[in-house]
């Protein structure tokens, strides 16, 4: 499987990242590359074998259902590259 | 006198300050003079001078009351991976510009408590991307180390570059690294220094900036095996805040280093003899398995037959998780935002300036194994190698008790060499099984290689068996007996 | 109850199904120790988790498991005793994280079924596909500044249940009763308060329309509809929209709309044009959730009587009929407040009387069961004196009335006022003595045949008594009188 520019520019929209349509060839030189030295492992037989998402062998460990955080907006908004009051502002959406 | 109490171990300085023999105040001094000294190797993103000062005087108060903790007054880099409260913390990426965490992450909170100072954010691959810290948006960092009668200079290794060129040029006692794919174990080797990945799980994995979860520990990166042992003591430990973290009891570290592996099984992964392997290395790694002989292990070959699709796989579980984890870098709620026309304009700025070039890659790589259509063929498929690699494992340790390889496959390289993505991913071919399996594994320093540069040994154990791991690693520091140091040339 | 919709080339059908977003009912966030209290401040209830700050971990909130173990319970549906959290990856300003933790291929509660009781008394059974956990995004308000969308964070992370049904209803009327049945059972279950207007149940409507017997055609998907009124506007619309497309011979495009309230209309959302890959993956954070069969049983156990048992436990116990079952049921407290007038009692008289005048004051008064201003003991007291002709049917609503406003109990109601019925059949006797004495005409009258003026003789009996006279008497003595 290879990519070529066209699907570079799909896949960086998707990720929101910029990139300029000149760097796109060699975006997609590199992501060949990767592609390519990975493609090894179609060659191993994995009939009957269970994906490993996890190494850790146990359940999800639950919490109790108390309030024990929040309740202190400037914590979160301490870093905001820019808000109003207590909110956080993005350029206008149109829906 | 200054010099004198930087070269000094974790473990001889801590006997120095319980004695009284000089105070956290001076010995923090010592190091912020070297730092000063050592800027031109970059190690340090943000120094913190006043905070370790502050912290220093604390411990001294602590330790003539007597209620000192079991690292207090002990100076420390940390990589900036972790989120240090009220501490700018960057990961070493453009995107997040004057991030300043409201919060602490669980490993370096155990420190503090323990009496640690902080002396600073250790700087490293962006987002923890890469095996030469060439990928920092705050600059490469230098090896202390270089070539026999050469000026060059070369990579400290990455991810965790800077703890390890700090550690290696006493520019702290020791350091936090974190390793996703062989970050502490790969620059420990290629900067004469120890560096050990637990089990996954072993230690909390809150307040880490994230890479890929499923992979990721935090370590320690110090000059001795003891080092080793006494910083992960204080750092591992189940963490009710990290679902991932295991709640099992954590051992006396230090009271396992005896040296003494009668009785133990060594294996020797015939696997790991690939192709192009300099000779040097394989010397070294035979030399090892003479060491442990010597200690009283039996040494065998063992086998991990899918050993060599563990880089294609994590190079697909790794951005993967990547991809999803650098999701939250959009210039909404912290650090950089690169203005747009609209909110997906302002998204794609954000991010197309924010992150550098590995970065940009592997998020790319990551987004298109996980979407429509390759899911299957790629991650999937990984996973179920991942799967493999596991079951190899512990096929192996149902004879053998530990495992010993070389960290990498070469010494230290120069900066620039590696232009090719995929040149620099095999330099992890070593490291990246034992995160793929969850397994506990060290690096010790062995030697010098021909060209006078550090190379190291490489120890993988069972889960949770880090015990085991450090003793054998123990073994092989007293019988390597290295004690070179770089010639301190960056302070000319 | 097919009902099909005609077009100008033919019949058309539609088929719907739902996607509902139940918050559940719990004091903290899904994976965050945030609290979920509606209404809060600006990010007042943010936690850096919520926030998708650097490094922060998710860990599940076991209550809200729970809740959804007994939500799929209730649905009667398949309890998955393994399921796995998945992260869903998009980029929008309130999921701060840049994905959704949900569940994608492995859902905690597998298939059920939800039983719709239709105005005839029948009742209609709809497939659930399933209900998997996830957290809720912010909010964003667009309409507070010329240029800037505000992001509040508050509701990010709460947990919802997003219950999938099978395209299983025909009509817009079966989608109202879908939701109106499915927020029944989760408010008996306590699992979610149902509450609309503030966003704790929204519906995700899929909308195609067919031929009769046609497989099934192109959906959209309505996002958010936040009523039922406007569930069942949006699929009419939507409906009539897709047919005029497919008989002027064009094509419906799959797509995700907007149902706009004000205008009646659905639209397409810009901010959703791209075709989502939302590239789903097991979340490295958090392991898989594997449930102790014997937690589910004990869940079970706890279950509370359930609409569809106890309407038909109503039915049968008491003899009503199965809608007033069901309009009694609708709710848990009426239910409970028609039990506890009717037991040991007339229970149709009960029903008629809750259903009508009990339920009619509510109403004016905009008060519920819970802070009515009688009781189901008086009220039952009152149905009593009918019952024993204390008082008439006439007089008692009188009686009711004067409750409502003085808090008084029946029987002093009926004291005061002096309002006990006559069953003294000779001053019963005298009175109507009296009517014949004075109406003589209209007495020659009826006897000739002019049957409808003995409703007049009761009237005049009546209002010489001031209504008191018990009515039976009055007809039997009148009706022998007259003949006489």
């Amino acid at each position: 499987m290879s990519v070529d520019p066209a699907t570079v520019k799909k896949v960086a929209r998707l990720a929101r990242i910029r990139v300029d349509d000149a760097e796109l060839p060699a975006l997609a030189d590199e992501v060949n590359g990767i592609l390519h030295f990975v493609e090894q492992l179609q060659s191993v037989d994995v009939t009957g074998v269970a994906p490993l998402t996890s190494v850790v062998h146990r359940s999800l460990p639950l919490r109790a259902d108390v309030i024990t955080d929040g309740g202190d907006p400037e914590k979160v908004l301490a870093n905001a590259p820019d808000r109003l009051e207590s909110f956080f502002t993005v350029p206008k959406v149109v829906e | 006198m200054a010099s004198e109490l930087t070269r000094l171990s974790l473990a001889e300085a801590r006997e120095g300050l319980r004695a009284r023999k000089f105070s956290a105040v001076e010995l923090t001094r010592a190091y912020l003079g070297a730092m000063e000294a050592a800027r031109g190797l970059n190690a340090y993103i943000t120094e913190t001078p006043d905070l370790a000062l502050e912290a220093a005087a604390a411990s001294d108060a602590r330790l003539a009351s007597g209620a000192a903790g079991s690292l207090e007054g002990l100076p420390l880099a940390i990589k900036d991976l972790y989120c240090t409260k009220g501490v700018l913390t960057t990961a070493a990426s453009h995107i997040l510009d004057g991030f300043t965490p409201t919060y602490e992450s669980t490993v370096t909170t155990s420190l503090w408590r323990e009496g640690a100072v902080m002396l600073g954010k250790a700087n490293m691959d962006e987002f923890a991307m890469g095996g030469s810290n060439e990928n920092s948006y705050y600059g490469p960092v230098v090896n202390p180390w270089r070539r026999n009668g050469d000026t060059a200079a070369l990579v400290p290794g990455g991810s965790s570059g800077g703890s390890a060129a700090a550690v290696a040029a006493d520019l702290c006692v020791a350091a936090l690294g974190t390793d996703t794919g062989g970050s502490i174990r790969q620059p420990a080797a290629f900067t004469g220094t120890v560096g050990i990945k637990p089990t996954y799980g072993r230690c909390s994995r809150f307040g880490i900036i994230a890479f890929a979860s499923s992979l990721e520990q935090a370590g320690p990166m110090t000059k001795t095996v003891t080092d080793a042992a006494i910083l992960l003591g204080a750092i591992a430990g189940h963490d009710p805040h990290d679902s991932t973290s295991v709640p099992v009891p954590v051992p006396d570290y230090t009271a396992a280093l005896t040296g003494d592996l009668r009785g133990k099984k060594i294996g020797i992964p015939r696997e790991y003899r690939v192709d192009g392997m300099p000779a040097e290395i394989e010397k070294w790694w035979q030399q090892g398995a003479d060491w442990l002989r010597a200690a009283g292990a039996e040494v065998v070959e063992v086998s991990l037959p899918h050993s060599k699709y563990a880089l294609p796989a994590y190079y697909i579980v790794a951005p993967a998780e990547a991809s999803s984890n650098l999701a939250r870098y959009d210039g909404v709620r912290f650090g950089l935002r690169v203005p747009g026309k609209d909110l997906t304009e302002m998204y794609e700025n954000t991010r197309g300036q924010g992150f550098g070039a590995e970065v940009r890659r592997r998020i790319l790589i990551g987004t298109y194994v996980l979407s429509a259509g390759y899911y299957d063929a790629y991650y999937t498929r990984a996973q179920k190698l991942r799967r493999l690699i596991a079951n190899d494992f512990e096929t192996a340790f149902e004879t053998v008790d530990a495992i010993l390889a070389p960290t990498t496959p070469s010494a230290a390289f120069a900066s620039g060499e590696k232009a090719d993505p995929i040149a620099m991913y095999l330099g992890d071919v070593f490291t990246v099984t034992a995160n793929l399996a969850g397994l506990p594994a060290m690096s010790v320093p062995a030697g010098l290689s021909a060209e006078g540069l550090p190379l190291g040994l490489q120890v993988i154990g069972k889960a949770f068996d880090e015990a085991g791991v450090l003793n054998v690693g123990y073994a092989l520091e007293r019988a390597a007996a290295f004690n070179a140091k770089p010639a301190a040339w960056w302070r000319a | 109850m097919s009902e099909l919709i005609k077009g100008a080339t033919g019949d058309w059908e539609m088929v719907i199904g739902l996607e509902v977003h139940a918050q559940v009912v719990s004091n903290a966030k899904l994976f965050s120790g945030a609290a979920t209290a509606f209404g809060a401040p600006p990010n007042s209830q943010v936690s850096t988790v919520d926030a998708g700050f650097p490094g922060m971990l998710p860990v599940i909130n076991g209550y809200c498991v729970e809740q959804a173990v007994r939500t799929g319970l209730g649905l009667k549906a398949k309890i998955n005793l393994t399921s796995v959290f998945d992260r869903k990856n998009y980029f929008y300003a309130d999921l701060p994280n840049g994905y959704q933790i949900s569940q994608y291929k492995d859902p905690i509660v597998g298939e059920g079924r939800l039983l719709l009781d239709m105005p005839d008394g029948s009742t209609r059974e709809i497939g659930i596909t399933r209900l998997h956990l996830e957290q809720d995004a912010g909010k964003s308000l667009h309409d507070q500044h010329p240029n800037l969308t505000f992001v509040d964070l508050n509701r990010a992370g709460v947990a919802l249940m997003e219950i999938v049904s099978e395209p299983d209803m025909r009509t817009a009327e079966e989608a109202a009763l879908y939701i109106t049945k499915l927020r029944t059972v989760l408010r008996y279950l306590g699992t979610c308060d149902g509450n609309m207007e503030e966003g704790s149940m929204r519906a995700d409507v899929n909308v195609s329309v067919r031929r009769p017997g046609a497989p099934f055609g192109t959906r959209c998907e309505i996002k958010n509809v936040n009523s039922i009124r406007f569930v069942r506007a949006a699929i009419e619309y939507e409906a009539r929209r897709q047919i005029d497309i497919l008989e002027d011979g064009g094509e419906i495009r799959q797509e995700t709309r907007l149902f706009d309230s004000v205008k009646g209309v659905t639209r397409s959302m810009r901010s959703k044009e791209d075709a989502h890959d939302y590239r789903y993956f097991p979340d490295p954070d958090l392991l898989p959730l594997v449930l102790d069969p014997e937690w589910v049983k004990t869940i079970e156990a706890g279950l509370p009587e359930l609409p569809d048992e106890k309407k038909a436990r109503l039915v049968a116990e008491y003899g009503i009929k199965p809608y007033d079952a069901w309009v009694l049921v609708a709710e848990r407290e009426p239910a409970d407040f028609f039990e506890a007038v009717a037991r040991g009692r007339d229970p149709k008289l009960a029903a008629s009387w809750i259903m009508g005048d009990y339920f009619a004051m509510l109403n004016r008064l905009g008060k519920s069961v819970a802070d009515s201003p009688v009781s189901a003991e008086s009220l039952g007291q009152l149905i009593d004196l009918i019952s024993d002709n204390t008082i008439s049917g006439r007089i008692a609503k009188e009686v009711f009335e004067a409750m409502v406003e003085t808090g008084k109990a029946p029987a002093t109601i009926v004291e005061e006022k002096g309002l006990r019925q006559v069953t003294d059949t000779g001053a019963i006797e005298t009175a109507i003595d009296d009517v014949l004495a004075r109406n003589q005409d209209k007495v020659a009258e009826y006897r000739s045949g002019k049957d409808k003026l003995f409703g007049f003789f009761v009237g005049q009996v009546m209002k010489a008594t001031q209504g008191k006279a018990n009515p039976a008497a009055v007809n039997d003595i009148l009706k022998a009188k007259l003949q006489g």
